[in-house]
């Protein structure tokens, strides 16, 4: 008999591993041909009350509503009004706008870390307008546009990217990581995936007791790796949560291709289908069918119909972040080869072919949009921008730590206030 | 806190019934903690149990035993086995406003929750500067002396100790264990709590080769029915000495206990009941008192929580100690099966360390 390690006398084929290689690399010809583009309107619409398995055939699909012709089609076309149009176009431009600005405040050293959602602004934003105001939003870190739609104020964002004296959560997390329970949008947290079992906790917790609320929870390609995004999914199943899984699949997690997060063998909606919930694939850059599906997705779980997965089918058009640079692992033509477009552009268009809206207005609206960031960024400024001084009180960095503070602490912060005393004798230059 | 027995370190050693708190009863620790989640479910409509096991079946230790059939199975219900589902849902829940108290069926198990335990629910108050809290109560059997092996037997308490944001509470009585308990789920941070599973049934005095002692007969085995808590952060002075300062808690108490009664050792024993907040208060004035220290527990030696006691004493009280600290602790090997009693830091190893500080 074999020994292990002895190849002689052994006639078993040698195996070999895969390790997955992304299509193109700095330099080279990007064709993104072998994409699937499905014909806008072609993908059918079950009922929200479907069982779970007629879902799946879409999961291999791409739900799209807006064909070339700029134009809405088929069963899935939310026919919203042409104000929640209008509407949802301009949340998508402030978004790109804040976006601009904010890069450019990390590159002129404001505050030290931002992230660009460029490309992806209707994955948050037209998901937004699809759940209720008080609906819980579990976000990943690329979720401005959640904000945004909500009406979150662009000097509040941009306080807490400053780390200022202004900024409501006292300059303890990195920028980006916002946070706000008026507007129910969960603390970020920067551990990936977290935030999925935290999701279905809230909705079935929404669920026990007789509430209305359901939990929408956003998550990267990348993540759905993690075990967090498997305990979510079986939790979820199991007791029925009315929880939305919105997978962003941007193709990218930072320099790693969704290959390696299994893209190569199944679609990320296709995990759905093992665990019995429904599931979706959808255009994620096609404004009006992100609505369509998480508004389906909405329905079905406000109607004691459980949880939906959705995979917006996307490009990750910038860096990951501030501190990244893609032209190192990635061919530049990727991002004006994407098939599915931008869907900012998609958005105007389909209001344009509609009559509701001009290249005049879009236009003027892009200029307020810049005056409005600008002047919320000057207004932010008077509170400080990260590193000159304007911060939160020392003592702050020890509150919250607990409802109360301890002794060890009151003792570290009482070390703290010396520290400065000693480093500063004559006090704080004013 | 009028319906609140409060304790305070001098005023007992922890065991006085109150007329508010309802008849008193004999428990062991089991009944007790779970009359402790009876009495909260009855309380608060918010509390919510979930675990592996612990629904219909009642846990595996019987400790959520009837809860479900009285409270219902939105209430207390079994879950998929997934630690990190099990925290990160609670997350979710307190998120919501649940009060939820989640089992850990062996603390040995938690280990796939700790990045939902450590990177979300003890940072989530810090982080959102106060706007979400994690008020939830993890409890789960711990500690070893039961032929668990590597799998049933471990002391974590120290992993979690180190992490900011989380309290970790560990009774050593069935009294003690029902108002901490309560405490814990009255607490609006997320709260570590391991029984140790050892002194369910009764208290282990480390004589591994005497018959067993139950609870039966004890005072700190009579326990009101209803609520009271004990305050986090408070030791309890199980005996008076001034020979030496016992600093221990768990299962350990009662062996500490145990070995100074049989070598006529005068020890002041504190059960320190939390670990994290710490009643230094009461560490530094025992130690300054009898200016001998020795620090008991049965978790791994390195870097277990025996090393902060022993730094706390020594910056803290150096000048009235007339000996070094000693630790009495498990060794650093994992838990083993056949040879558990040669692990367990049992009557000799204590009785060593106790001999050495007199020495001196």
């Amino acid at each position: 008999m074999a020994k292990a390690g002895d190849k002689e006398g052994s006639n078993r084929p040698a195996l070999a591993l895969h390790v997955p290689e992304p299509k193109y690399r700095p330099g080279d010809k990007v064709d993104f041909s072998h994409i699937q583009v499905p014909e806008a309107g072609a993908a059918p619409r079950p009922d929200e009350a479907c069982e779970a398995k007629e879902t799946y055939p879409l999961c291999d699909d791409l739900i799209r509503v807006l064909g070339d012709d700029d134009k809405a089609h088929g069963p899935w076309d939310p026919r919203l009004d042409a104000d929640t149009l209008r509407r949802m176009l301009r949340e998508m431009a402030l978004t790109r706008a804040f976006d601009t600005r904010m890069y450019r405040a990390q590159r002129q050293g404001k505050t030290s870390f931002y992230m660009k959602c460029t490309g992806e602004e209707a994955t948050s934003v037209c998901a937004t307008h699809a759940l209720a105001g008080d609906d819980m939003i579990f976000p990943s870190y690329r979720q401005q546009g959640c904000l945004i739609a909500r009406g979150y104020e662009p000097e509040e964002m941009i306080n807490q990217i400053y780390s200022n004296k202004a900024d409501k959560l006292k300059g303890r997390q990195l920028p980006i990581m916002y946070c706000s329970k008026r507007l129910s949008f969960f603390t970020i947290s920067g551990n990936l995936a977290t935030q999925l079992p935290q999701a279905t906790g809230f909705a079935m917790a929404s669920a026990s007791k007789g509430d209305s609320r359901i939990a929408a929870t956003w998550v990267g390609e990348g993540s759905t790796a993690e075990g967090d995004f498997h305990s979510a999914l079986t939790f979820a199943t199991v007791y029925n949560a009315p929880v939305i899984f919105n997978v962003i699949n941007n193709q990218w997690a930072i320099s790693s291709f969704s290959g390696f997060a299994g893209a190569e063998r199944a679609t990320f909606a296709a995990r759905a289908i093992g665990y019995g919930m429904a599931g979706l694939r959808v255009d994620g850059n096609d404004p009006l069918a992100v609505y369509a599906a998480e508004r389906w997705a909405a329905d079905r779980a406000r109607a004691n119909g459980g949880p939906t997965l959705i995979e917006h089918f996307t490009y990750r058009a910038e860096g990951h972040s501030t501190s990244d640079d893609p032209s190192a692992y990635r061919s530049a033509e990727e991002r004006d080869e994407w098939p599915m477009g931008d869907p900012v552009m998609r958005l105007k268009n389909h209001l344009i072919a509609l009559g509701e809206w001009s290249e005049e207005q879009q236009a003027k609206q892009d200029a307020e949009l810049d005056t409005m960031v600008k002047q919320a960024q000057k207004d932010a400024e008077k509170n400080g921008i990260l590193g000159h001084g304007l911060h939160h009180p020392f003592h702050t960095m020890f509150e919250d730590v607990f409802e109360d503070l301890p002794w060890h602490l009151q003792e570290q912060a009482d070390q703290a206030i010396r520290e400065r005393e000693i480093k500063f004798p004559e006090g704080l230059k004013k | 806190m009028s319906e609140a027995i409060e304790h305070d370190l001098q005023a007992d050693t922890g065991i006085g019934p109150s007329e508010d708190a309802g008849e008193v009863k004999h428990m062991n620790m089991i009944e007790a903690i779970n009359s402790a989640l009876d009495v909260m479910l009855d309380r608060d409509d918010n509390v919510t149990l979930l675990g592996e096991d612990i629904g219909y079946f009642g846990g595996v230790f019987r400790c959520t035993a009837g809860l479900q059939e009285k409270y219902g199975k939105t209430r207390v219900f079994d879950t998929p086995i997934s630690e990190c589902g099990i925290i990160g849902v609670a997350v979710g829940m307190g998120a919501y406003g649940l009060r939820p108290v989640p089992e850990i069926q062996f603390a040995d198990y938690i280990y796939p929750g700790l990045d939902q335990l450590i990177s979300e629910a003890a940072r989530l108050r810090y982080r959102s500067a106060g706007e979400f809290i994690a008020p939830m109560t993890v409890r789960s059997p711990f500690g070893g002396g039961i032929f668990g092996g590597q799998t049933h037997s471990q002391s974590p308490e120290a992993i979690f100790t180190h992490v900011s944001g989380l309290k970790t509470v560990i009774p050593a009585t069935p009294y003690d264990a029902k108002g901490l308990l309560i405490s814990c789920i009255e607490d609006n941070d997320p709260t570590i709590f391991f029984e140790p599973k050892r002194i369910y049934n009764g208290p282990f005095d480390g004589f591994y080769d005497k018959p067993a002692k139950s609870w039966k007969g004890r005072d700190d085995a009579q326990v009101p029915e209803g609520y009271y808590k004990i305050p986090l952060g408070k030791a309890r002075q199980v005996t008076e000495g001034d020979q030496l300062t016992i600093l221990t808690y768990g299962t350990m108490v009662h062996v500490a206990q145990a070995v100074c009664e049989e070598k006529g050792v005068e020890a002041e024993i504190l059960d320190l009941r939390t670990l994290v907040p710490l009643d230094i208060e009461a560490i530094e004035a025992s130690v300054e008192r009898t200016g001998r220290c020795l620090i008991v527990h049965e978790a791994t030696r390195t870097s277990g929580f025996g090393a902060e006691l022993s730094a706390l004493v020594t910056e803290r009280c150096f000048y009235h100690l007339e000996a070094a600290v000693e630790r009495v602790t498990g060794f650093d090997t994992p838990y083993p099966h056949s040879l558990e009693w040669a692990y367990f830091p049992g009557p000799v190893r204590i009785g060593e360390a106790i001999d050495k500080i007199l020495a001196e």
